[in-house]
């Protein structure tokens, strides 16, 4: 076992990892951050990307040992500062761009760190952006739209039931 | 103007906040005190004699607690099947047993054999590594028709054939079908396989046992659409624990998509487990293993024969399917490729005479059973194409030919033993041409043209029965349950609701939908109801979420338990004004005499009934909590066009979605924004099985498409943005809300657009011999059909 050390969501921890724990395992036995979700065992299906030094990274992929020292975000600290839902978060509920919330933690860090890259993207772009996220639920019609929406884009003709201002 | 609250607004999801805030509470991110992990040892090999497991070497591995083998079960009973049907000579079907763990033999890759316990899951999946498994091989049986042979290997050996059950609908139809065969004037025949799926709900399967040694009272943490029916099956059939021992707790659950109705053998392990260990164990699925171990779905091989008359009126419809079962029967398995699809043979067509038969078989792979849409996208699938290709053939426009077979009198019984209560087609695909912009496809084809690609449009209609399912007549049909929901409404003193429902939530957003409807009743903000499911210690028995039939069976047990409420509160809101009951109106949360300024708020009448101190006591009694049980007289219809546009890469086959447009008729909506989305999905689900998804399992029995690397689920990038339409509303006239339900429509109206469109696009470019390929149109496969 080694001690590794690093800043999740702006707190310093620490705790004991074998070499095989994987950042995944870390976020949610080590610290009960149970947010960060495993869908898969290929490195496929995106519902475990968090952002390690700001670059969105597939936990399940990384080893708890190689970000030694990093910055680590996940799903619980996207949330502004007073508690509400960031930018991001406030457009997937608006837009219903999450159904069963399983591959959402993923898709949502992977959604801003695209928006952090290219700050207005176009619907082609995101859906390229979105290779590595998989979803079962929404058919990915609303989350697309949800990230549109946060960039700031008009999404008022993709689909009428969205809102109720839309309709 | 849209309504901003109540039945029909587009009201924002609550369940949304836990979820993009990492607070959901999913089963695997519930850890009990003292909690071991499980890790299973599974076949590796699709058929074999399974002539010894030593355990020695792994029982001393570092951690581990204890091995189970199928010895420790020994006292234990298999897991049920919940549907018999019969055959088409009266007999009943083979049904093999089914332990939860392997005895004697194993029959497909992933069955469990032992379950390895140990203090933390990657020392279980060490030692598990470790457990030495003694299998002859035995030759597997993957092909259903190779497995019907004289001679074939057999998958259980105390069956006297691979044959579950040989299946004719309507079986009195049959010389009458025929005979129409014989004299029609044109026939249409189509050959096509329904390829396997994989359900891929995106949260892997997860079960955590517990057991209280001072209660004796065991506690069944699981992914789990319909937590009562898994307590009732584990409990009754397998450990035999009486249901009020046995907990089964469904906390928020990713995705089901069917995969998640079955009670499975990990929850009776981990179970039986932490009662011997007296400590809690907690079993995680990969992925991986779930590809060998959640059943799959379709995996149909079909010969349909429409006949018609001279001007295009349907005559018959003869059809000959062979249904995989997989190696055993899974838990509704049985009834999926007979009554939720030989029901459906005749779409939203007058067609006679219908004849539909099925031949359910055993093979080396893993159990098959319901996947969204169960049995109703098969017939969807077969009928729209037949339709297709025959419209070809005598030379119609395939939307006119649709429209002139469309039934257009409601109720209509079909000759597949349904009644359709109400639908109008004509809307629906009128609607969809609308939406679809199918005026403008020729000058989309141009364009398409120009850049060197083809292009082709695909329309289709169909219908599916929902709302599953009225008790009476299921039980006629085989079923080994009664199809009912349950629902209890509890007013606190404050006027605040907590509504218990037995239907389950693992997506569909019920947590919004529902409290909008109590709220329109009552007429109280929906921030005042909470609603509660997904556990049986404090649900009102319930048969869960699947075949779209969460509000059309379950809000419809909510609605007479709320209108008991009602009807309770308007007697003190009576006694409270000293009027008479009858003259008691409640309207936006007040209760008023007819025809005065006396009026009570909702919150005085639900105080009065927990502070009954001015109450009429000799009347009623005190408090304000009802229950009501809910049983369907018919099932619902939802129906709808649907219209897919293609392109196809003439060099490379490669096919892409370019629009997709559905008009569907759910009847009345709750929540529009919610069902958009509940569409959006199963058309996403549709397109992965007409392009990209299948399920290959090579010569041995061993799954190919095994991990998402290899099995190619839709992508962001795979499908275009959808227009949806539901304003074509024939409401529902059996149940209270007019609701159809809407859950599996995508996935079984999209699969047949998106095939006639590649099929179109290849005819428009003169390809005519082309005129079905199989799913999934893989660029191989497309690209092969145009090589001729």
């Amino acid at each position: 076992m080694t001690r590794v050390t690093m800043t999740v969501n702006g707190k310093a921890v620490s705790g004991e990892v074998e070499g095989r724990t994987l950042l995944s395992q870390f976020l949610r036995e080590g610290l009960g951050l149970t947010g960060t979700h495993i869908g898969c065992d290929t490195s496929q299906c995106g519902a475990c990307v968090v952002h390690v030094n700001g670059q969105d990274v597939k936990s399940c992929t990384t080893f708890a040992l190689e970000c030694e020292g990093a910055e680590i975000r996940t799903i619980e600290g996207m949330a502004n500062p007073d508690g509400s839902l960031s930018t991001i978060q406030q457009a997937f509920q608006d837009h219903h761009g999450l159904q069963c919330g399983f591959c959402t933690p993923g898709m949502v860090m992977t959604a801003s760190a695209l928006l952090a890259k290219s700050p207005t993207p176009s619907e082609a772009e995101i859906r390229h952006y979105l290779e590595g996220n998989i979803c079962r639920c929404t058919g990915y019609h609303n989350i697309v739209k949800a990230i549109l929406a946060a960039s700031g884009q008009d999404v008022s003709h993709l689909g009428h039931g969205d809102a109720v201002a839309a309709e | 103007m849209p309504k901003d609250h109540g039945i029909g607004a587009s009201s924002k999801r609550r369940e949304d906040v836990r979820f993009l805030t990492g607070r959901g509470r999913y089963t695997d991110d519930i850890n009990l005190q003292g909690q071991a992990h499980a890790c299973f040892v599974r076949s590796q090999v699709a058929h074999g004699r399974l002539n010894g497991v030593n355990t020695d070497a792994a029982a001393g591995m570092p951690g581990v607690i204890r091995v189970f083998t199928a010895a420790d079960f020994e006292g234990v009973g298999g897991l049920p099947c919940g549907w018999q049907v019969t055959d088409r000579h009266g007999a009943p079907m083979q049904e093999p047993g089914h332990p939860v763990l392997a005895t004697g033999k194993v029959r497909h890759v992933g069955d469990p054999i032992a379950l390895v316990v140990a203090e933390t899951y990657d020392q279980a999946r060490d030692a598990a590594e470790a457990v030495v498994v003694d299998i002859e091989e035995l030759e597997p049986v993957l092909d259903m028709k190779a497995a019907l042979a004289d001679g074939a290997p057999k998958v259980h050996d105390d069956l006297t054939s691979n044959l579950c059950y040989d299946w004719g609908f309507v079986e009195e139809n049959r010389e009458a079908v025929n005979k129409a065969f014989e004299t029609a004037h044109h026939v249409t025949t189509l050959d096509l396989v329904n390829q396997r799926l994989v359900p891929n709900a995106m949260e892997p399967r997860v079960a955590i046992g517990d057991y209280n040694f001072a209660t004796d009272d065991s506690t069944l943490y699981t992914t789990s659409q319909n937590p009562h029916v898994i307590r009732l099956l584990m409990g009754a059939f397998v450990l035999g624990i009486p249901e009020h021992k046995l907990r089964v707790v469904a906390p928020d659950v990713g995705g089901g998509f069917g995969s998640k109705i079955f009670h499975y053998a990990e929850e009776a392990a981990v179970t039986f487990a932490a009662k011997q260990l007296r400590r809690p164990v907690k079993w995680t699925c990969t992925r991986s293993e779930s590809f060998v171990t959640d059943a799959q779905g379709r995996d149909h091989v079909t010969k349909i024969e429409l006949a018609l008359d001279a001007e295009g009126h349907f005559q018959a419809i003869r059809t000959e399917t062979y249904a995989n079962m997989g190696a055993y029967l899974s838990t509704f398995a049985p009834s999926i490729p007979t009554w939720l699809h030989g029901t459906l043979m005749a779409g939203n067509y007058k067609t006679p005479l219908i004849y539909v038969n099925v031949k359910a078989v055993f093979t080396n792979t893993v159990p098959v059973d319901a996947y969204r849409g169960a049995g109703r996208p098969e017939a969807t699938f077969q009928l729209e194409r037949v339709i297709d290709k025959a419209a070809r053939e005598i030379g119609m426009d395939p939307v006119e030919l649709r429209r002139k077979n469309f039934i257009t009198e409601f109720p209509y019984a079909t000759p597949v033993a349904v009644e359709y209560d109400t639908g109008d087609y004509n809307a629906t695909l009128d609607k969809l041409l609308e939406i679809a912009d199918v005026a403008g496809f020729e000058a989309r084809l141009a364009e398409s043209k120009a850049r060197g690609k083809l292009r082709g449009l695909g329309i289709n209609c169909y219908i599916e029965a929902c709302g599953i399912a009225p008790s009476h007549l299921v039980g006629q049909l085989g079923a080994r349950a009664g199809l009912y929901e349950s629902a209890t409404v509890r007013v606190n003193a404050t006027g605040g609701l907590v509504v218990m429902t037995g239907s389950h939530s693992h997506g569909q957003g019920h947590e919004t939908s529902f409290a909008q409807v109590v709220a329109d009743m009552i007429g109280i903000p929906e921030n005042m109801i909470e609603i509660v499911h997904g556990d049986t210690a404090n649900t009102p028995m319930g048969m869960g979420t699947y075949g779209s039939r969460s509000l059309a069976v379950g809000g419809s047990a909510m609605v007479k338990a709320t209108n008991k409420i009602i009807a309770k509160a308007r007697k003190i809101a009576a006694h409270l004004m000293e009027a008479s009951p009858e003259d008691i109106e409640l309207k936006d949360g007040r209760f008023t005499v007819a025809g005065t300024d006396k009026s009570v708020a909702w919150g005085d009448v639900t105080l009065a009934a927990y502070v009954p101190h001015n109450y009429p006591l000799d009347e009623i009694e005190p408090g304000l909590e009802e229950t009501a049980f809910y049983d369907p007289n018919n099932f619902t219809y939802p129906a709808g066009a649907y219209a897919c546009e293609v392109e196809v890469d003439p060099e490379t086959g490669k096919v892409t979605v370019e629009r997709f447009a559905a008009a569907d008729d759910f009847g009345n909506i709750v929540n529009p924004m919610i069902v958009d989305g509940q569409v959006h999905g199963g058309i996403a689900q549709g397109i992965g099985q007409a392009l990209l998804e299948t399920t290959t399992y090579d010569e041995y029995g061993q799954l190919l498409s095994g991990s998402y690397m290899d099995y190619a689920m839709p992508r962001a990038s795979d499908v275009p943005f959808y227009a949806v339409d539901h304003s074509c509303q024939t409401p529902c006239t059996h149940n209270p809300l007019g609701v159809k339900g809407c859950g599996e429509a995508g996935a079984i109206g999209s699969p047949p657009a998106v095939v006639n469109a590649v099929v179109d696009a290849l005819q428009r470019a003169g390809m005519t011999h082309i005129t079905h390929i199989d799913m999934p149109l893989t660029p191989s496969r497309v690209w092969a059909a145009m090589q001729g």
